[in-house]
């Protein structure tokens, strides 16, 4: 069942990257960005990483996605033009993968057995964030509060002179 | 006999499924209990769509002195039929310069998201159609795939018209997802869980035997739930905040270029958007599906949730009688000067109301903090004598 499903998925998601990739219009690339993140969210659904998949929705789809549209949006002027075939961005993306396959295939947890999947609630999650990884949890917080503010400051309506 | 009928639906799913159970594998038996769950899911409430289409038009008739449709079958119930046979009569026009895919995929996918969220509410007593530890994670999760199929719609048309009704739209939505995550974060502290189902677990009990543990009869929950409300009708592009499909100014925003079962696709995920957030109110805020008082308890519990749901749908149709259509920089100052701030001090006052003891002493003091915070902003955000004479950045 499970592979099945595993199947499909990754079907899905390589299929859409690999538009993404290869769409000569930037925004349906975008837009099949988007449809790739929904799949790798599947994925931590079907590892019973329930909160990551939903993080993974809530910030790659209602965040990112929405911003890489609008930045190609408020940016680009040439959206009918057609690029050539990109040779050197593909000989690096080849690089890459082979040496990402490389460090994967020398890893020792290969071999290993998986440990039984237990679905990480998130009940625990928030119970170890809020006692073992209290203080990266506020550091965060606080990061997070200062790029607000500065965003704020960047927009700020300029007095007139 | 009360319990038999609580549970009602359950049993009959249960009978449904004891013919598969035993002589079906295992997966098809689970594939069957979630058809037989989107099924009623869709039943109900596109049934609940065509209803409230209609009512909807008969109360603004009623506010605005007139009769509403009266034509088709007693009362003119049966409108929605005659709407439906006509949508799918009309000719589906698509723009020769649109982008085809993205046009047709635009009104599936925004209806599809509407119904996902609504699929974590919990109905009734073990009436959740989905049950998922992260279920309030989930809706906000889903529904922020909205923003991202109003893009398509608006850039998919190749219209101006449409393309500022989808930047409209998503302005206003991403402005508004932050106090209403804001507001929702109050409940999920004192509750201690992301659940549907434990957060109106928690709701159940009564005070004196007559005062409801509903968490808007606290003053944090109260003021949780206004802004909740507030930020709702913005999310679903109700009146007053419907500036996305402004008439006067933008033709219909990004629902311009479509016409026929389209265009009432966009019309029903408005709906099931509103009636998602709606129902998201009711579970975090007003108690869910328990009954109001003790011994109310013999109604059946999803019972008590519509009756809230019509209640709420209720006022949405009477603020969209009743006010007119504001700004759009209005819309976008008081979410952030105002709807922020005091999102935050909900969450503050739900602090200070868990500390000082849940209890009278604990429901002053957030009291306290919430008048101070709102008086504090009201005279901080006064404009009064401070209007500068207007000017003109960039239409002169």
């Amino acid at each position: 069942m499970s592979t099945v499903a595993f199947v499909v998925i990754s079907i899905l998601t390589l299929s859409a990257a690999l538009a993404a990739a290869t769409l000569h219009r930037l925004m349906h690339a975008a837009l099949t960005f988007a449809v790739m993140f929904i799949g790798i969210s599947a994925f931590f659904f079907l590892l019973g990483a329930e909160f990551v998949g939903l993080v993974q929705v809530f910030v790659y789809i209602g965040a990112v996605a929405v911003l890489i549209v609008f930045t190609i949006l408020l940016t680009r002027h040439d959206q009918e033009k057609t690029s050539e075939f990109n040779w050197s961005g593909t000989v690096i993306a080849l690089a890459v993968f082979v040496g990402l396959l490389w460090a994967i295939a020398k890893t020792k947890s290969l071999s290993v057995a998986p440990p039984p999947i237990e679905s990480i609630t998130v009940q625990r999650i928030g119970d170890i964030l809020m006692t073992s990884f209290v203080w990266p949890l506020q550091c965060v917080g606080v990061l997070l509060t200062a790029a607000l503010i500065g965003a704020l400051v960047l927009v700020l309506e300029e007095k007139p002179q | 006999m009360a319990d038999l009928l609580d549970q009602i639906f359950i049993h009959a799913k249960q009978w449904l499924l004891s013919f598969a159970i035993g002589r079906a594998p295992d997966w098809i038996v689970q594939i069957a209990s979630s058809l037989i769950n989107i099924g009623a899911l869709l039943g109900v409430f596109l049934t609940l769509f065509a209803l409230i289409s209609v009512l909807e038009r008969k109360i603004l008739g009623r506010m605005q002195n007139r009769y509403g449709p009266n034509r088709v079958g007693p009362f003119g119930l049966f409108q929605p039929v005659a709407d439906g046979i006509k949508m799918l009569i009309k000719e589906d026009i698509v723009p020769t310069r649109a982008d085809k895919i993205v046009h047709f995929l635009a009104p599936i996918l925004i209806a599809a998201a509407a119904i996902l969220s609504l699929g974590v509410i919990p109905y009734g007593r073990n009436m959740t159609p989905f049950v998922i530890d992260g279920g309030i994670l989930f809706f906000f999760a889903v529904g922020s795939a909205t923003e991202l199929t109003v893009f398509m719609a608006g850039w998919g048309s190749n219209n101006k018209y449409s393309m500022l009704g989808a930047m409209r739209a998503i302005a206003q939505m991403i402005s508004y997802e932050l106090p209403l995550l804001i507001t929702v974060l109050p409940v999920v502290m004192i509750v201690s869980s992301l659940n549907p189902d434990k957060i109106v677990a928690l709701q159940g009990n009564y005070s004196f035997g007559f005062i409801p543990h509903w968490f808007v009869f606290t003053p944090w929950g109260a003021t949780a739930f206004l802004l909740f409300f507030v930020s709702g009708l913005v999310e679903s592009n109700r009146t007053p905040f419907d500036v996305p499909e402004g008439e006067s100014e933008i033709v219909a925003g990004h629902m311009t270029e479509y016409s026929g079962f389209k265009y009432a696709t966009f019309f029903l995920a408005e709906y099931l958007g509103m009636f998602a957030i709606s129902g998201l109110g009711i579970t975090l805020f007003l108690g869910g599906w328990h009954a109001p008082l003790q011994f109310l308890e013999f109604i059946p519990s999803y019972v008590w949730f519509f009756i809230k749901l019509s209640i709420l749908l209720f006022v949405y149709i009477w603020l969209r009688g009743t006010l007119p259509r504001t700004r759009v920089d209005q819309i976008m100052n008081f979410a952030w000067k105002f709807m922020l701030p005091m999102a935050f001090t909900c969450v503050i006052a739900a602090a200070v109301w868990h500390y000082t003891g849940r209890g009278a002493r604990g429901w002053l003091w957030s009291l306290a903090v919430i008048a101070l915070v709102y008086f504090a902003l009201s005279i901080f955000l006064d404009t009064k004598n401070k209007f500068a004479p207007r000017t003109y950045r960039f239409a002169e």
